[in-house]
């Protein structure tokens, strides 16, 4: 099992989004940050005060992953989040050593399979056949 | 006029001015609030609040007979304490046709905002006592005899001829004086020029700015104290100087970032109505334009020098109310003319250059009484009880450590996780779920 965090552009989340529930990947959690890379910085004036935003607004989304889903996972991600400006964000993968499901108390594996995985899958699969953007 | 009588138009147009000006102070409350950050937006729009409760006492208790009834040159009387003497029959030294008291209650609305507007030179950094002591004092010191200089009968400004229609000096110079020196006395926030201090909520700033233009209006035009042709005049003057500074703020934002900006636009709105409050009665609309366009220049020139200095004026006041007002009762020496209002008086353009003697005068006089006032109130509150927030209180927020209230509760993880407790007994919150029994595991494939 592995953690998969990436690091994205928060305007590329739906498309990222798409793509991570086609491959299978059903079970994510997002959380609104700010971060610094290279990316050039932004000016804000405000009357006679001119800030210099040195934080841009990122969106990190973590998901856990049994192995065979590790390498469709980031695949997913490198396909859905690049523009191939500076910017485009960092995918980590770590090590999981346990995981259990509150609700059940099913450990490892068996927790992480969202018991709605195949229907959100097919429907995100159909939603991209028929053209739809997410 | 020995028999004046009531006039039901004139009674309607003032009645509903001082309403128009009430607003204001609440557009004042949003402006200030959405320029500060949000741990201070309360305390910020409390400061503007606050005074329409005390100094709407204290106008009523004594601030009106200071500065309006019968008294030498320097001070009214004391016979309109508690409004008493102050009746329905409209008294011929301030206007014939309206009754007294409709009289006394649009001049009060200007003396809650005046003081109102001084704080948002102190905004994150004053202690909440220490402000609602300098708001009576300050009303009752400086303000009340200043509105007699120049308002009252037999006021010194006003028998040398000092023109202010509808408060440049009295309301504007005075608030913006005071504030460049309570800004000084008080000293800059802590965080001042070490982290960014960005405004949290520009549409609350624009909400403001927009009750300020509306609600001038009543100042303005209701200054005239009838529904007349001048009541008219000072409406078109007033809305033509607020558009000329909009436009004039948006176009020096566009040469000097490459950028229009909504804090700018309003900041040069209000800057405009400052501009035209002392001349709205006694110049054509033309002048108006230029009055507005000049204001915002000089006052968009102040706003980047002041940012470069250690003085926390952390709204700028002085520079959108002093100095603007400065230029507008300056200003209204120039091109004042009999020609639109022949009760006002000529300026230089009409060929009395005499008349910018006369206003300087006005702004010297108002400029030397609110910035020795005010350091000698602030000084005196500083000994006693307190003027400055400290660090802890400051790092807090004043919202925090001056009202025990936020004004964004609920919108982090605290509010979430349920930090709060009640104290008060009638309010019993408790868990209504039960945590479900955790089923035996299956075993793991």
């Amino acid at each position: 099992m592995k953690l998969i965090t990436t690091i994205v552009r928060p305007d590329r989340l739906p498309e990222v989004k798409a793509a991570l529930f086609r491959a299978g990947i059903t079970g994510i959690t997002l959380s609104r940050v700010s971060g610094h890379g290279g990316e050039h910085e932004r000016f804000e004036q405000y009357r006679g005060t001119a800030l210099v935003m040195e934080f841009h607004e990122k969106v990190k989304i973590e998901m856990v992953c049994s192995e065979p889903f590790v390498e469709p996972c980031v695949q997913a991600i490198l396909s859905s989040a690049r523009t191939g400006e500076v910017g485009d964000g960092k995918i980590f993968v770590q090590p999981i050593e346990q995981v259990i499901r509150i609700r059940t108390g099913d450990v490892d594996n068996a927790a992480l399979t969202a018991v709605n995985a195949d229907a959100v899958q097919r429907a995100a699969i159909n939603a991209a056949g028929m053209g739809g953007a997410v | 006029m020995t028999q004046a009588t009531v006039s039901s138009g004139d009674t309607a147009w003032v009645l509903v001015s001082s309403a128009f000006v009430l607003l204001m102070t609440v557009g004042l409350a949003f402006f200030y609030g959405g320029l500060v950050r949000p741990k201070n937006a309360l305390n910020t729009m409390m400061m503007s609040m606050v005074a329409l409760g005390v100094v709407g006492v204290q106008w009523m208790l004594v601030g009106y007979s200071i500065a309006f009834s019968p008294g030498n040159s320097w001070l009214g009387g004391l016979s309109w304490l508690g409004l008493q003497n102050v009746g329905l029959e409209p008294n011929p030294t301030y206007s014939s046709t309206i009754p007294l008291q409709a009289h006394a209650m649009f001049q009060g609305m200007f003396a809650i905002i005046t003081p109102a507007l001084i704080s948002g030179a102190i905004v994150e950094r004053m202690r909440f006592r220490g402000y609602i002591v300098f708001l009576v004092l300050w009303a009752t010191l400086i303000y009340d005899p200043l509105a007699h200089w120049v308002w009252g009968s037999g006021g010194w400004l006003l028998k040398r001829g000092a023109l202010d229609f509808a408060g440049g000096t009295v309301v504007h110079i005075s608030a913006g004086v005071s504030a460049l020196v309570a800004a000084w006395f008080l000293g800059p926030r802590r965080d001042y020029r070490r982290v960014p201090i960005a405004p949290h909520n520009v549409p609350l700033v624009l909400l403001g700015a927009g009750l300020l233009w509306f609600g001038w209006f009543g100042f303005n035009a209701g200054s005239a104290l009838a529904a007349n042709g001048l009541a008219a005049l000072a409406f078109v003057n007033t809305n033509t100087a607020a558009a000329a500074a909009l436009v004039t703020w948006a176009g020096l934002d566009l040469l000097r970032t490459g950028k229009i900006t909504a804090v700018g636009v309003a900041t040069g709105l209000v800057v405009g109505l400052v501009g035209i409050t002392p001349a709205a009665g006694y110049v054509t609309p033309m002048a108006a334009l230029l009055i507005g366009a000049i204001a915002a220049g000089i006052s968009y020139t102040a706003i980047q020098i002041r940012s470069r200095t250690k003085l926390d004026d952390a709204l700028d006041v002085f520079s959108c109310h002093g100095v603007a007002g400065i230029a507008g009762a300056l200003l209204t020496g120039v091109f004042a003319t009999k020609i639109v209002n022949p009760a006002g008086g000529d300026g230089l353009l009409a060929g009395n250059a005499a008349q910018i003697g006369v206003q300087l005068l006005a702004v010297l006089a108002t400029v030397a009484l609110a910035a020795l006032g005010t350091l000698g109130i602030l000084a005196l509150i500083q000994a006693t009880i307190g003027a400055r927030a400290d660090v802890p209180e400051e790092i807090a927020g004043l919202d925090l450590s001056q009202h025990g209230e936020e004004a964004y509760f609920g919108t982090d993880l605290g509010g979430l996780a349920g930090t709060g407790t009640s104290l008060g007994g009638s309010v019993v919150v408790e868990a209504f779920v039960e945590a479900a029994p955790v089923p035996a595991p299956e075993p793991a494939v």
